[in-house]
């Protein structure tokens, strides 16, 4: 065989290998579809998506997701609430005002952090946080939305806190020197020309964090509480839609309508989180040409 | 001329629309030192590069006309280029050795297109070194990391890695413009001696270098070759007025 | 102007809060677990499978059940992903193809694991026949640590000077062999780097392998690719939250815990420090 022919070869074999993402993304939606749109045949997509009551196990079985929507949702406010704030701001912490060697060590912390698996943290939820919050607040019970909140707050900054940090250090030293030498403050730098050079980075992370929050199950399973409502106050638990799946898949009777309702609502979680990957992926671009056109 | 080892036939070089080379068709002889000199972007180095193919890395070109080396054109589209790159090679401006030691730097190549067994490559790799006179300073240390040499002695290994592949021709891009005076004029005294054996083709921006060393100069001003003759009359007596402006330092 | 210091001031403080509270909830965190796990930890609960319903014995079966789906899954996901790094990298001219294939593995990062797991089963357990086994699990849990992979490794092909190829290349050396021979021993370190934290998603994951490979009890071990397996994560799921002996078995739970968050944060801990040391003696 020539040199050229099995160049031409590698290459080749190579360009499947790299198609197999694409490939394997495609499989994901066409399953998701295959077991998922069964339900469509009982219930409307509007009753679905819209309908209050989620009981797929009564007689007559009731399939409607919205309570299950509205608690991901919930959590995942609250959750970006907490972990905005928390990532940004040890994100500037790190890039701008750490000395040299704590940085060292707290950049490895917030890494570690996020390698933590998220049943350890809903664990600790579970057998720590909901007992200290039951009788603290005197509650029925302390697997709620506070909860999960918080933990998913915990599982987000580290996605914040990296990806800002990155915008923040892309931030040229040009910018900075111009404000020192008009006789601004560290703060006022900081406040008024670095971060809102940065501010396309700082979003894209934040869309991301909060994309990881909507899509993480094993806090929200053991921590949200379960219900399936429509929630009232920030200590009332919810059911929020990777939890309900998780739940649930281990009864639901192979290829029953209940089957097929949980894959549906995995369909509606899938294109949930991938809009919000579109809408960082669109952010993060705009953000490049914004950097290197300024130069 | 005499016996001819190059020869391009009009050649014209395109980055996307932009022109870079225009009808350039010189020969380039045995066996001897030819120079090529000229303003920054001029396309010295662009023409040097299309003697082994290396502009084909970049995306986006187009080359038309001939350049033919032992009775073929090497942009025949039969033609594989690893084949070009074997008999014609190349020492870039910064040296680039291979994150490896120092021996393995030079085997690399040969080993790669045949070459086997302990003794053959050790006898080449000082074969080659001493070529590029660098023996005497490395041969108790071939095993450390090339890295570990200074600017000039990398140069020198990367000039014994190219020769170790026993080409026919030796391409040279601003080989001293990133070293010091000495190094510089090691290497120059290295090229003299290479002639005997090898053809140079070097391109430089340092033009007492190109009137210290070479046989004949080319010089290109805005992709176009301007001037072509042994060194001596370029030098002394250029037909051209553009040449002689260059010379005198007028401008570039 | 003392007002704009007095800003300033009160800013800084806030922030150095804020790197205080993740601090702190972190340590916190971790030294909770430990305080409560550390005595669990015995010979005897490393080596031995669980006894009376799990009350009392060991977690054993889960930890071999990790170590096999997270094997199998570096085992799929390394070579799948540095192939297609390197064509990325290396081979694909910038075009329509390659970015769909980029906003491809993009957007293959960002699928939540629970729709990983519900994808594992339709295809693997259902379709392909493989039923809930470490086949499953660990093809479900190389895909999603794929994108990780990819990104890691293309990142440090980029790395590589370009000065190597054009050397290589200059040689008569073919762009296949270059690659083979210089870009990829280059990047290795980086390669290496992603593919432990890789290994370390793997290991911590749930919701992939609820359905496709995990099971609350096997007898005994596994001894084929199509047996179900114990596994770390999904053994503290189950012990806090499904059986009969919750309370009982409390001890035994944080000594899970504590064994896989040392197991996880150990592996993310070597994979840092791999890349600090290789960031400093890079020699180019």
């Amino acid at each position: 065989m020539s040199r050229k022919t099995r160049e031409i070869i590698i290459k080749n074999a190579l360009f499947f290998f790299a198609l197999v993402s694409i490939v394997i993304l495609v499989l994901i939606i066409l399953f998701l579809f295959i077991e998922g749109v069964p339900i469509f045949g009982v219930v409307s997509v509007r009753e679905f998506l819209f309908g209050m009551e989620w009981y797929p196990t009564y007689d007559p079985p009731e399939f409607g997701i919205w309570p299950l929507i509205v608690g991901s949702f919930v959590v995942t406010i609250f959750a970006s609430i907490l972990a905005v704030p928390l990532g940004v701001l040890s994100a500037i912490y790190i890039a701008e005002i750490a000395p040299s060697l704590i940085k060292e060590i707290f950049k490895p912390v917030v890494e570690l952090l996020a390698g933590i698996p998220s049943v350890v943290l809903g664990f600790f939820g579970m057998a720590v946080l909901a007992p200290w919050m039951q009788e603290t607040f005197d509650l029925p019970t302390g697997l709620n939305i506070v909860n999960a909140s918080l933990l998913l707050a915990l599982m987000a900054v580290p996605t914040i806190s990296s990806i800002s940090e990155d915008a923040l250090y892309a931030v040229p030293q040009e910018f900075k020197e111009a404000s020192y030498a008009l006789g601004a403050t560290r703060f006022e730098t900081i406040a008024r020309v670095i971060v809102p050079a940065a501010l396309s980075g700082i979003s894209t992370g934040v869309i991301l964090g909060m994309a990881r929050a909507i899509g993480e199950t094993m806090v929200v399973l053991m921590v949200a509480g379960g219900a399936a409502a429509i929630p009232e106050s920030i200590f009332d638990s919810v059911r929020p839609m990777p939890a309900s799946i998780a739940a649930e898949m281990g009864e639901a009777p192979f290829r029953s309508n209940h089957y097929h309702a949980l894959f549906a609502t995995g369909i509606v979680l899938f294109f949930l989180t991938l809009g919000f990957n579109l809408i960082a992926d669109y952010v993060s671009h705009k953000f490049k040409e914004v950097g290197s056109a300024t130069l | 001329m005499g016996d001819n080892i190059i020869e391009t036939r009009d050649v014209n070089f395109y980055y996307g629309d932009f022109r870079a080379l225009t009808d350039v068709t010189m020969d380039f002889e045995r066996n001897r030192v030819t120079a090529l000199i000229g303003p920054s972007g001029c396309g010295k180095s662009t023409l040097l590069r299309l003697l082994n193919r290396m502009n084909d890395l970049i995306a986006g070109t187009r080359v038309e006309g001939e350049i033919i080396f032992d009775g073929n054109n090497i942009y025949d589209p039969e033609i594989d280029p690893v084949d070009i790159r074997r008999r014609v090679g190349m020492v870039f401006q910064k040296p680039n050795p291979f994150p490896k030691s120092i021996f393995n730097n030079i085997i690399y190549g040969p080993r790669l297109s045949g070459i086997r067994g302990k003794a053959a490559l050790e006898a080449l790799a000082e074969q080659s070194l001493r070529q590029a006179s660098l023996w005497d300073e490395v041969k108790d240390i071939l095993g450390q990391s090339a890295m570990a040499l200074s600017g000039g002695q990398q140069q020198r290994l990367c000039i014994a890695r190219a020769l170790a592949m026993k080409p026919e021709v030796l391409l040279m891009d601003e080989p001293t413009s990133a070293l010091d005076p000495i190094s510089t004029a090691k290497i120059e005294e290295l090229i003299e001696e290479l002639k005997q054996v090898y053809t140079i083709i070097i391109v430089t921006h340092n033009m007492q270098q190109a009137a210290r060393i070479s046989d004949y100069t080319g010089f290109f001003y805005l992709g176009k070759l301007i001037e072509y003759s042994p060194t001596e009359k370029l030098f002394t007596t250029p037909a051209v007025k553009q040449t002689e402006d260059y010379i005198t330092g007028r401008f570039g | 102007m003392r007002w704009r210091y007095l800003k300033q001031q009160i800013f800084f403080l806030t922030v150095r809060l804020s790197a205080l509270i993740i601090a702190v909830a972190i340590g916190g965190f971790l030294a909770y677990i430990v305080v409560h796990g550390i005595g669990a930890i015995t010979w005897e609960f490393l080596t031995q499978p669980p006894r009376d319903s799990m009350t009392r014995g060991g977690i054993m079966p889960a930890i071999l059940g990790t170590f096999y789906l997270t094997a199998g899954a570096i085992i799929i996901a390394l070579p799948l992903g540095v192939a297609s790094a390197v064509y990325l990298s290396e081979y694909a001219k910038e075009g329509m193809v390659v970015r769909i294939i980029r906003l491809g593995v993009n957007c293959l990062a960002g699928v939540p694991s629970i729709v990983f797991g519900l994808f594992g089963l339709g295809l693997f357990v259902v379709f392909l026949r493989f039923g809930v086994s470490i086949l499953s699990g660990s093809l479900t849990l190389a895909f999603l640590i794929l994108p990780t992979i990819i990104g890691a490794s293309e990142e440090a092909l980029k790395a590589v000077p370009q000065t190597f190829r054009e050397a290589s290349l200059g040689l008569g050396v073919s762009k296949w062999q270059t690659i083979l021979r210089i870009v990829l021993p280059a990047a290795l370190p980086g390669i290496l780097t992603g593919s432990i934290l890789g290994i370390g998603r793997a290991a911590g994951e749930t919701a992939p392998i609820m359905f496709t490979a995990a099971a609350f009890f096997t007898a005994k071990l596994p001894s084929s690719i199509f047996d179900e397996v114990m596994a770390l994560p999904y053994h503290v799921y189950v012990l806090a939250t499904a059986g009969t002996h919750i309370e009982e078995t409390r001890p035994l739970q944080y000594g899970t815990v504590l064994v896989l968050v040392a197991l996880v944060l150990g592996i993310d801990l070597i994979a840092i420090v791999i890349r600090s040391y290789v960031r400093k003696n890079k020699g180019w």
